[in-house]
């Protein structure tokens, strides 16, 4: 045998993106090395902190000589590839694939890029017609695979549906959800390792379900809440923001975050605690603190009632609209 | 992993299906064998994976066939015995249209409304059916093509704790069930096949169909049967690999790759556990070819798949066959185990060939015929299609070198193997090598599975079917299947090669081809198709979920009230479905839709 090949050529690959040259560490996606040169890619079912299932394509990039777009956040990038992130046929399937979300779920609630790329792209959801009314409760559950009603063309199909309120700590709305996958991959493998959801059904009836379309509380859920941690779209939310927001009073202009450490245990989590109006309404973990990479349990996620005290003798308005979240059922 | 299940308990007749998949509760997996009598059992050849998750998908399958649904307490058991999250389970339950989750009736007809036999009167039969009311014993629903086209319109019926079947050629007007559940005798053909072309000289695939008894390995080894695979021993595996890389083999279940590329890629792996796949899924609407290969010469699928698995250092194989295919299930399974009980498959065969085959059934999901999704559906997962790369060739069935082939491409190698590479490469034409099946069907007077040497024209296979019937003329072909695309009669001409396709911009597919005369109404045919993407797209990936949905709205608005811009719009998510979506399903999801109202089909 010859001596091993000098490692130094192995150490980068280099390739060429929307004509600059980039060099990226073996292993890297393309949305790295784009990030790397600061060339903006847009995603919607990629973080850091999980597996990439690369199924909403937001992120697809042109390489020359692959017969249809490829996936950023996933393609691991090769020596000498030629990369175009903004070639028309790029920006056509990015419009396209946002006008699709935006005719079939509620993007109201979704991250601020949402809104600019729609902009960017020059979206137009509207362009497919009306929203189709909003199915009964449970309804998209129950629906069985291979088959579907009667389609006219006069709306445009949606996921709209009433929201799922079974518990005190936080809602399920999905006629927000894009099925990212996020939360099913936060539940189980990458993070919290319940496995307490994950996707049902098949085609434009796939949706996110327990087993059996159980209540959450019957379930495998331990309320970690890491799942609304990582939903894009609002479509896991508090059930104080979701109170908040049906009584119109939901304000994040107005709101504080603090950076504490979680106290009910050695761990060391840090806590990011949202307040509006000196009440907690909130607790997320800052995705990079290499302690929780955003994840909580159910101590530091919803364990805040003790430092507030919502039945005091002078209740204002939104502690009567947090009580409401205290309830059961919504009212 | 700490799961937690509901308190739900399976019934004592659930267990009892479940035990006969996983074996008694509580007993390890590497102590439970396969019996004689329970070829169900899947134990053997899996020492190497210690997950048991495959298992889930032929415990599901087996207790709605016993039992007629799946119950919150027969998911719990099995969830328990397999340690698999019960969010998950559901989540893979739901995935498939054979599989019920709600109380269902012990007998379900799947009537097939697709293309074809909604022309053949499926439509009508369902009328008589909705206007007979749903009765205790008795639930139809609608069902995608069942590859029966040749014999329009099908049904296929679940019987719980009874032999599943399929009707065929049933009389639009009649009943074909009666409220018991019981099936009149002189309805339709139950179960059986043959080949227009049976015993015809020429034949290589078909020779046998029709003219050995698919029930009998003694029938097979008297028709020059295991002839091939005790010649592939003596080539050895390398020589094997150069012989089919010299034939020119070009794999048959749609995209035409050529099969010397991924045998010779996993044959070279350094990987030791390899496996080798023959997809039977045959799904796409039209293709009925692997159903009389594996009716009709099961055999020879079994000893093509041993060969191949020897060739490229694979011991254990899989055959993942359609649900809706119970004929074809159950000649394999028996040719499985008459070839077990003659030495010619297991451990150690008597040619000193260690390959061993687990069948798999598919419970109704056309999205299962796409390669990685097949992989996912026999790991125990949704049937969702992986990301390409990594391709099966480097990480396919639990992560393993995989070279999965269609079933007509690995019955090819047995003629490979037996005439040499260079004398099936000099059938056909350069790119296009050795013979072909197609599946005729709609408008021609003897629809069927036939077989040529690459090169015959259109038109000569529409001859061979006995040409259109008094007073029809041609008006278009669906070429490929519903993934392919309409051709007018201007292309009769065209030789029916993966180049001449290619060059004139349509698809071979499948080998489908479905004649409409002058009396087609193209907007029932364009809607049954758009609706078929949208109910068997997985869902995965926005570009398809939701364009196939769009698609089909456009297309209702098309059809009621055509707009300037509508053809555009289809366009545009055509080629968004094309560029951006995960698997093939989405990238021809269009196409065909595309095609006719391109070539003014629907005016
Ligand atoms: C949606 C979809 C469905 C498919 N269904 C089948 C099928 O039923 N049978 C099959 O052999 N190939 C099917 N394929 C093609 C397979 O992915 C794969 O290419 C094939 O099994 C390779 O075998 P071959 O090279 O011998 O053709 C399908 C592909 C797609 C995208
Ligand atoms: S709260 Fe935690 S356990 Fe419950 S579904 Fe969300 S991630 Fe899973
Ligand atoms: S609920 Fe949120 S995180 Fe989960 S799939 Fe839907 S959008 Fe994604
Ligand atoms: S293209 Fe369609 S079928 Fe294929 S992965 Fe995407 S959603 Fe599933
Ligand atoms: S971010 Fe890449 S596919 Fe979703
Ligand atoms: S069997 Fe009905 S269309 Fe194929």
């Amino acid at each position: 045998m010859t001596r091993p090949e000098t490692t130094e050529t192995q150490q980068t690959v280099s390739l060429t993106i929307d004509g600059s040259p980039v060099e990226v560490r073996p292993g890297a996606t393309l949305l790295e090395a784009c990030r790397q040169m600061g060339t903006e890619v847009p995603t919607l079912c990629y973080l850091e902190t999980l597996t990439p299932v690369n199924v909403c394509r937001i992120c697809v990039v042109e390489v020359e000589r692959n017969r249809t777009l490829v996936p950023a956040c996933s393609r691991i990038a090769e020596e000498g590839m030629v990369v175009k992130t903004d070639s028309d046929r790029v920006r056509h399937s990015r419009k396209m694939i946002l006008e699709f979300l935006g005719s079939s779920v509620d993007l109201s609630a979704a991250e601020d890029e949402v809104g600019e790329w729609m902009e960017q792209y020059e979206a137009e959801p509207g362009r497919y017609g009306p929203q189709s009314e909003p199915t009964a409760a449970g309804e998209r559950d129950r629906r069985h695979p291979g088959h579907h009603g009667e389609v006219n063309g006069r709306t445009a199909e949606g996921v709209h549906q009433p929201t799922k309120v079974d518990n005190t700590l936080y809602v399920r709305d999905y006629s927000r959800c894009i099925l990212c996958y996020k939360c099913v991959e936060a539940c189980g493998i990458d993070a919290q390792g319940t496995y307490a959801i994950a996707v049902a059904g098949r085609g434009f009836d796939a949706r996110i379900s327990t087993e059996m379309d159980l209540p959450l509380g019957d379930g495998a859920c331990v309320f970690c809440g890491n799942c609304i941690g990582v939903c894009p779209t609002g479509a896991l939310m508090f059930r104080s923001e979701w109170e908040l927001r049906r009584a119109e009073m939901w304000d994040p202009d107005t709101q504080e975050v603090t950076r504490t450490v979680c106290s009910y245990c050695g761990v060391g989590c840090n806590l990011e605690l949202h307040t509006q109006d000196n009440r907690i309404v909130k607790v997320t973990s800052p995705q990079d603190h290499d302690v929780t990479s955003g994840h909580l349990c159910i101590k530091g996620r919803f364990g805040y009632d003790y430092v507030q005290n919502l039945g005091d003798v002078d209740r204002s308005s939104i502690d009567e609209v947090l009580a409401k979240a205290r309830r059961p059922a919504p009212e | 992993m700490d799961l937690r299940f509901t308190d739900a308990q399976p019934t004592a007749a659930e267990r009892e299906a479940v035990e006969s998949v996983l074996g008694p509760a509580g007993v390890e997996s590497h102590q439970r064998v396969r019996t004689a009598s329970n070829l169900r059992i899947f134990a053997t050849g899996m020492q190497s994976v210690a997950d048991r998750r495959h298992l889930l998908l032929p415990a599901l399958e087996t207790v709605q066939s016993e039992i007629g649904w799946v119950s919150e307490g027969a998911l719990m058991h099995i969830c328990r015995e397999l340690s698999v999250p019960p969010a998950e389970a559901w989540g893979v339950a739901t995935f498939y249209s054979l599989i019920s989750v709600d109380p269902s009736p012990p007998v379900v007809l799947h009537i097939c409304d697709d293309i074809v036999c909604r022309r053949a009167g499926a439509l009508e039969l369902m009328e008589g059916l909705e206007a007979n009311g749903r009765t205790p014993a008795t639930r139809w629903l609608p069902s995608p093509c069942l590859g029966q086209c040749d014999r329009a319109p099908a049904a296929y019926v679940q019987r719980a704790g009874e032999e599943d079947q399929v009707l065929s050629s049933i009389d639009p007007a009649s009943r074909p069930i009666g409220p018991d559940g019981s099936i009149p005798s002189t309805n339709g053909q139950t179960d059986t096949s043959a080949v227009p072309q049976a015993g015809e000289p020429h034949l290589r695939l078909l020779r046998r169909v029709g003219t050995v008894d698919p029930r009998s390995l003694d029938s097979y080894l008297d028709a020059g049967g295991y002839r091939a695979l005790e010649e592939a021993v003596q080539m050895g595996p390398a020589a094997l690999v150069a012989e089919v890389k010299a034939s020119g083999l070009r794999g048959r279940g749609g995209a035409a790759f050529p099969a010397w590329i991924k045998w010779e890629a996993v044959a070279n792996s350094p990987d030791p556990v390899r496996y080798l796949i023959c997809n039977a899924d045959e799904s796409e609407p039209g293709t009925f070819k692997d159903r009389v290969l594996m009716e009709d010469d099961p055999f020879s699928v079994i000893e093509a798949m041993t060969i191949s698995g020897y060739a490229v250092g694979a011991r254990q194989g899989y055959l993942y066959i359609r649900g809706e295919y119970p004929l074809a299930t159950r000649r394999l399974r028996s040719a499985i185990h008459q070839a077990r009980r003659a030495g010619l498959l297991g451990e150690s065969t008597r040619n000193g060939v260690s390959f061993d085959i687990d069948l798999r059934r598919g419970q109704g999901a056309y999205i299962c015929g796409e390669e990685t999704a097949l992989m996912n559906s026999i790991e125990g997962l949704r049937g969702e299609p992986r990301n390409k790369p990594p391709f099966p060739t480097v990480s396919g069935l639990f992560g393993k070198p995989t070279v999965i082939n269609n079933v007509e491409t690995l019955c090819n190698v047995l003629n490979i193997v037996t005439d040499g590479g260079s004398s099936f490469a000099a059938s056909g034409t350069p790119q296009s090598t050795g013979p072909k099946l197609f599946c005729l069907s709609g408008s021609v007077r003897r629809p069927g599975t036939y077989e040529v040497e690459f090169g015959a024209t259109l038109g000569d296979l529409i001859a061979l079917a006995g040409g259109l019937p008094e007073g029809r003329r041609l008006r278009a072909v669906l070429l490929g299947g519903a993934a392919g695309s309409f051709v007018l009669p201007d292309l009769l001409e065209m030789p029916l090669t993966f180049e001449a396709a290619s060059e004139a911009g349509v698809s071979l597919g499948s080998g489908v081809i479905m004649a409409f005369d002058q009396h087609t109404d193209f907007g029932d045919i364009l809607a049954r198709i758009a609706a078929f993407f949208r109910d068997e797209t997985c869902g995965q990936c926005v570009p398809c979920r939701v364009g196939t949905v769009r698609v089909e709205e456009a297309l209702a608005r098309i059809r009621r009230d055509p707009q300037p811009g509508d053809l555009e719009l289809i366009e545009e998510i055509d080629l968004a479905m094309r560029d951006a979506s995960i698997c093939g399903l989405g990238h021809t999801a269009a196409i065909a839709l595309r095609s006719a109202l391109e070539l003014g089909l629907l005016e």
